[in-house]
């Protein structure tokens, strides 16, 4: 699914890297313990998450995952944006709670991690 | 090549700082991408550990053809049982700290698979050092 196809199967707004709205991604996963996120081997996840801070940022800088999905109407901050934006993360912002984003990407096609 | 970076113990806001710094210049280097993330990954646990748990911290970054040796020396309570602490699951951790994320046991063990050698020495109220080594050609290491 593309970045593009994501907002809108979740009506969701792009927050950040409005540019990049055709960058692709295969897979997804779904947390706000970013603990378990550093695990993942896989590269180029979608990030679904309810937990707006630095640090969410931060650990999808150090995983390579280049796309942020904030659900549960989370919204984030300026400090945030520029973090973002200074390592190329895609960031949408999504009204819907985790479970029934991660149940429309998953009808929409998306695979999860395990 | 030798670098620098404090860390500042509560200051989450600025957690990650350095290990970002870190990817920068490995990514410079043109260091194979797996092992990028492997160092990263393994040097932000180490990093977040120092903010969640110590007063201040400094990390002294080697680098040299082979290999980066990534050393954190913080100032803080120490491990007194650096076995326990090992174990997945184990944690002190604040509330804060869990929710920034973190505090769920995670992170040593994490390290551990990342790193290429990680060595803990600790001090119970002194503080802990950890030295993450990563070396630039070694197989892909199987999580």
């Amino acid at each position: 699914m593309t970045v593009e196809q994501i907002a809108t199967t979740l009506n969701a707004k792009i927050i950040c890297g409005n540019d990049r709205a055709h960058h692709e991604v295969k897979i997804a996963f779904a947390s706000d313990l970013m603990s378990d996120v550093l695990t993942l081997r896989e590269d180029n996840v979608l990030l679904i998450t309810g937990l707006a801070n630095m640090q969410t940022l931060r650990t999808a800088e150090m995983s390579d995952i280049h796309c942020v999905v904030f659900a549960r109407n989370k919204k984030i901050s300026e400090e945030m944006i520029e973090l973002a934006q200074e390592n190329d993360i895609i960031v949408l912002e999504c009204s819907y709670s985790v479970f029934k984003t991660c149940g429309l990407l998953y009808n929409a096609g998306l695979l999860p991690v395990f | 090549m030798h670098f620098e970076y404090q860390i500042e113990g509560g200051n989450f806001t600025r957690a990650g700082y350095a290990s970002s710094e870190i990817k920068k210049k490995l990514k410079q280097l043109n260091v194979d991408l797996g092992i990028i993330k492997r160092t990263v990954v393994a040097t932000y646990e180490a990093e977040v550990n120092v903010v969640a748990h110590a007063y201040s911290g400094t990390i002294y970054v080697d680098f040299d053809e082979e290999k980066v040796v990534i050393k954190l020396v913080d100032e803080g309570p120490g491990i007194p049982d650096i076995d326990q602490a090992m174990k997945e699951g184990f944690s002190t951790a604040s509330s804060t700290v869990r929710e920034m994320g973190f505090g769920a046991g995670m992170g040593l063990p994490n390290m551990k698979k990342n790193a290429d050698d990680l060595q803990i020495t600790s001090e119970v109220n002194k503080g802990t050092t950890v030295v993450i080594t990563m070396f630039f050609k070694k197989e892909a290491k199987d999580l």
